[in-house]
């Protein structure tokens, strides 16, 4: 017997998830409108809801031209796909041997990434900057992806995956002649594509959205990435006050991600709280 | 030379080279991206290194103690402090009572799922900058709103007592939907006899219910979501970074925004360290705790 909520409860339930729907949504809404306002109006003392002249095309233009947007998001896509891929083909041979293989070193290199775990970027970033300076590669791509080809995360997840891989079938392969590299990439790692799903999903949006690195590292506008680009952009514009293209280049910089949840919500939801629900 | 080998398969000699080969990528790097980095920031916590200074001198726990005697270093802590203590309750409370209501409803809880859950993706930066204007003194909007409740203007991020409780509003309106998500999981592993053998025992209205049913098998779910929040608090950069730069007059300095300036804005990379250390020991210290209560959770 399922209970039935009283239809005033139910009705009560509605109002307060309503509301607080619309005060989560209305900082998207806000900066939507506004990117279509003029600066007049945008500057108005008095509140308007709707803009009542055009100026989303000069805003946009304005965003495409005087913040190097294009170049940014190009940026971001190298960025964060070129992590995830490198990442992904450093940690599955690892994270497999770690699984599948008893070798001399591996309760010290699982104890390592297990520590490694529990270290957020800013503490090695100190001496990683130091060196990058040291050998020129400040103000590169290879600086904002070097540091995070490793993924301690991506190891300890593809290894929960591979152990409950049946022994069997690795042994099996091995008899038809498979390499070791082999057996990772052509009969492991197909069999764990979920949770590559889900861990592309956190790397992409965790590297996309990442501020604190490409502020160390970048100085150079071409090379930014969306939030730093973004970042210089505002400083540039606060001269200007130029609020409605700044309204419209956040929009374009969160578009990407927002439309690609709002098409896959559930492998979103997945891939984030996946480091939640370990 | 393999040391391992169990009894119910056969004993398989691996070839070194091929062994190397699928763990040399990964262990190099984990070497060079963490392990070494991490303890060369202890090793220069107890140095006067400066960058771009030739040679540095051990100086033993100097940095430490100019830290402990520093005002503004204190100010950060308070206000990371202040930050966690906002953001923790407000997040949590609001995205449990969010869960509780969302779950059981067919109607509209995916709009509402992805309503709360949208801040979540955004960049939090461009947010960041979207709440700036909002917040604005004269033309923002939450200002436009208050003069409808003829409520004076309110300047949440200029004014040294409202621009931390601003930015706490702004990391629990980004952080809802994470722990809405976490709540709601935690709410469906609940079997529904329990709840309903409750209603039968007399628990009635719906929060007694709660109380009685709900709330107690929800703590492992609620310890968990509280420690997380907790460590991404006190992380708390972007809304810094983008909005406040840390003022007015130091009210929202928070931790890492002071590393962020000590390391790379006045390169007093010793003194940064030492900064670091303290940071990365409060957090493992966060992590272990969760561990060791999630090790409990077993038996509620």
């Amino acid at each position: 017997m399922v209970r039935r909520s009283s239809p005033v409860s139910s009705t009560l339930a509605h109002l307060a998830l309503f509301c607080g729907a619309i005060f989560m949504l209305t900082p998207f809404f806000w900066m939507i409108v506004t990117s279509f306002k003029t600066p007049d109006e945008v500057f108005l003392a008095e509140f308007q809801l709707l803009p009542t002249k055009w100026g989303g095309t000069a805003n946009y233009i304005a965003a495409f031209t005087e913040a190097p947007l294009l170049r940014l998001m190009v940026n971001g896509a190298v960025v964060s796909l070129a992590i995830l891929v490198v990442q992904v083909i450093v940690a599955a041979p690892c994270a497999y041997a770690l699984a599948k293989i008893p070798f001399r070193g591996s309760g010290i290199l699982m104890a390592a990434v297990l520590l490694g775990l529990m270290i957020p970027i800013q503490v090695p970033a100190l001496p990683i900057y130091i060196a990058f300076a040291y050998f020129g590669l400040l103000d590169s791509y290879t600086a904002l992806i070097m540091p995070f080809s490793i993924s301690v995360f991506c190891i300890f997840l593809l290894r929960q995956f591979f152990k409950t891989f049946p022994q069997e079938i690795i042994e099996a392969a091995r008899l038809d002649g498979y390499s070791e590299f082999g057996i990772v990439w052509c009969i492991v790692f197909p069999t764990a594509l979920p949770a590559i799903a889900a861990f592309s999903i956190f790397s992409i949006i965790a590297h996309w959205n990442d501020l604190y690195w490409p502020l160390i590292v970048i100085t150079e506008p071409s090379l930014a990435t969306p939030p730093l680009g973004l970042m210089m952009f505002r400083q540039s514009s606060q001269a200007g006050g130029n609020i409605g293209a700044l309204m419209a280049a956040s929009t374009i910089v969160i578009a990407p991600l927002v439309i690609a949840f709002l098409f896959a919500q559930a492998q979103f939801i997945r891939g984030l709280t996946v480091t939640g629900l370990k | 030379m393999t040391t391992a080998s169990t009894i119910d398969r056969p004993v398989r000699q691996y070839d070194f080279g091929t062994m190397w080969l699928l763990v040399f990528p990964a262990t190099a790097l984990l070497l060079a991206f963490l392990v070494i980095p991490t303890a060369l920031v202890v090793v220069l916590s107890f140095t006067d290194y400066e960058l771009g200074k030739e040679g540095l001198r051990y100086i033993g726990i100097t940095n430490y103690s100019d830290m402990l005697a520093d005002r503004v270093f204190w100010q950060s802590v308070r206000n990371t402090a202040l930050y966690v203590a906002l953001v923790v309750p407000g997040s949590i409370f609001i995205a449990l009572a969010v869960a509780l209501l969302i779950e059981r409803r067919s109607v509209l809880a995916r709009f509402y799922k992805v309503a709360f859950f949208l801040p979540v993706t955004a960049t939090l930066v461009a947010m960041a900058t979207v709440w700036e204007f909002i917040l604005h003194p004269s033309i923002g909007l939450a200002n436009h709103l208050l003069s409808v409740l003829r409520i004076d203007p309110i300047r949440f991020l200029s004014d040294p007592d409202w621009a931390i409780v601003s930015l706490a509003a702004i990391g629990i309106w980004q952080s809802i939907g994470f722990n809405m998500v976490l709540f709601l999981a935690g709410l469906s592993s609940i079997p529904k006899e329990i709840d309903e053998a409750a209603a039968l025992d007399g628990a009635a209205g719906g929060i007694d219910r709660f109380m009685i049913v709900t709330w107690p098998l929800l703590g492992p779910t609620t310890l968990f979501v509280t420690i997380t929040t907790a460590i991404n608090a006190m992380r708390v950069f972007e809304s810094v970074a983008v909005i406040t730069q840390g003022g007015p007059n130091k009210a929202t300095e928070v931790i890492l925004y002071s590393i962020y300036l000590e390391a790379f804005q006045y390169f007093r990379t010793g003194y940064a360290s030492a900064l670091t250390v303290v940071f990365l020991l409060v957090t493992v210290s966060l992590i272990i705790l969760q561990m060791r209560l999630a090790d409990r959770k077993v038996h509620y």
